[in-house]
């Protein structure tokens, strides 16, 4: 009952009270680039959901069995990103062979999705905070969904944005980020939910 | 040839990593919220940024294109080790306060994009130069976004209390938090988007001998700018 109490905490404290992308500022770019239409957002956001989760059990394992072992923790930063890009590499090489459907909707993104810092910023976090494997593997699909869900959200406001009257200056990037902005102010009204 | 001076402009103002090619994003929000710290992360991303495209220019003849990004990846998360390792050595204060933010200058789009668009088809003393202005342009954005959160959430200036000295100041406490560092960079980037504009229309453009296309942010995205470049030197 304990690690089921941990479990729902740690998921919430991703998802809503420190949202990786409002208020840890993770996965900008993709975040900024890709939300214009709210289809390629949905579908980013499984890609990421299904990249940190991912990446989170393997570096993880990969950080316990092998690494420490070694006493080579100091490799991390090198491991942990050559890891990401190869695994990404071979599930998309996969994918597109084996499950074509899953490869239309994911497929542009999870290469992408390697240089987004939200996954390698996952897996060092869990080495800081000491996570065990199953513990950092939920806190990477949290966050994930913590990240889809500010995606798809904004993805919504952008398209209704289209219609509205923005200063001239301010077309593009700069109001994405006013409204990012105010999104940011409304989620820290979840900050209260955990002690 | 564009002369070193040029390159070096072109990256501090021109092709702005921040504000107009909306690049390492992530830390420029996220370690903000002090200038001093923006000024920290902006001199780690120089160390990273400048020896990177340095040592990738050099070997830019000797790798196969089929393992140019991985062999990129590893060169710059080797340089982005010895910066970790040597700031939590020497600086652990900043070190502290720029926290993971620094291993992940490796997946900061600035120093894969530059030698990936300028250190493959550049010399190393150009794309050195390059590096170094894209850094300092950098920095610069930084400092300043860190100063205006700094100054209107905390009073402070580099930690000089400047509009707390007045009494009857109350910080917005809102600009420290992440919130305020999406508002001031949306903002920010408007003013950049308008004053360049507005330059380019007014007689600006003239008096500094500049050509109007030059004040305008480019719409395309830089790797076409820096192919075309590539191909008429």
């Amino acid at each position: 009952m304990e690690f089921m109490a941990k479990i729902l905490t740690i998921m919430l404290s991703a998802i809503l009270i420190n949202n990786f992308v409002l208020t840890r500022f993770l996965g900008l770019c993709s975040f900024v680039g890709v939300s214009k239409k709210v289809e390629p957002s949905i579908g980013l956001g499984l890609a990421v959901v299904f990249v940190m989760g991912l990446s989170s059990l393997i570096c993880s394992v990969i950080y316990n069995y092998i690494l420490v072992p070694l006493h080579l923790e100091y490799l991390k930063i090198i491991v942990f990103i050559i890891v990401i890009a190869s695994y990404v590499q071979l599930v998309e090489i996969y994918t597109r062979k084996m499950v074509p459907s899953l490869y239309k909707a994911l497929g542009v993104y999870l290469v992408l999705i390697t240089t987004n810092c939200a996954v390698l910023y996952v897996v060092l976090y869990n080495v800081q905070e000491g996570y065990d494997v199953l513990t950092g593997t939920i806190y990477g699909i949290a966050g994930g969904i913590g990240f889809a869900l500010a995606i798809v959200v904004l993805s919504h406001i952008r398209e209704r944005l289209e219609l509205s009257d923005v200063p001239e200056a301010l077309q593009g990037m700069p109001i994405t980020f006013i409204v990012t902005g105010l999104m940011a102010i409304a989620f820290t009204g979840f900050s209260g939910l955990i002690k | 040839m564009k002369s070193y001076l040029e390159i070096f402009k072109n990256g501090l103002w021109k092709e702005n990593a921040v504000f107009v090619l909306a690049l390492g994003l992530c830390p420029a929000l996220a370690v903000t919220t002090s200038a001093s710290d923006g000024f920290g992360m902006g001199i780690a991303l120089i160390f990273v940024l400048s020896m990177s495209v340095l040592i990738l220019s050099l070997c830019r003849n000797f790798i196969s294109d089929k393992v140019r990004v991985p062999f990129f990846m590893a060169v710059i998360a080797g340089f982005t080790t010895i910066t970790d390792m040597s700031m939590k050595a020497y600086l652990p204060a900043l070190a502290k306060s720029l926290g993971l933010y620094v291993p992940l200058i490796v997946v900061n789009c600035i120093p894969l994009g530059r030698t990936e668009v300028y250190a493959t088809k550049n010399g190393p003393m150009q794309s050195l130069i390059d590096g170094l202005g894209m850094g300092a342009g950098f920095t610069i954005a930084l400092t300043v976004i860190g100063g205006i959160r700094e100054l209107l959430g905390n009073g402070t200036l580099f930690k000089i209390p400047v509009l707390a000295a007045i009494p009857s100041f109350k910080p917005a406490v809102m600009m420290i938090m992440p919130a305020g560092g999406f508002i001031v960079m949306g903002i920010l980037m408007g003013i950049y988007a308008w004053y360049n504009k507005r330059a380019s229309n007014s007689g600006v453009a003239e008096a500094f001998g500049l050509q109007d296309e030059e004040l305008v942010p480019p719409e395309i995205p830089d790797e076409i700018t820096h192919a075309s470049v590539a191909e008429k030197n």
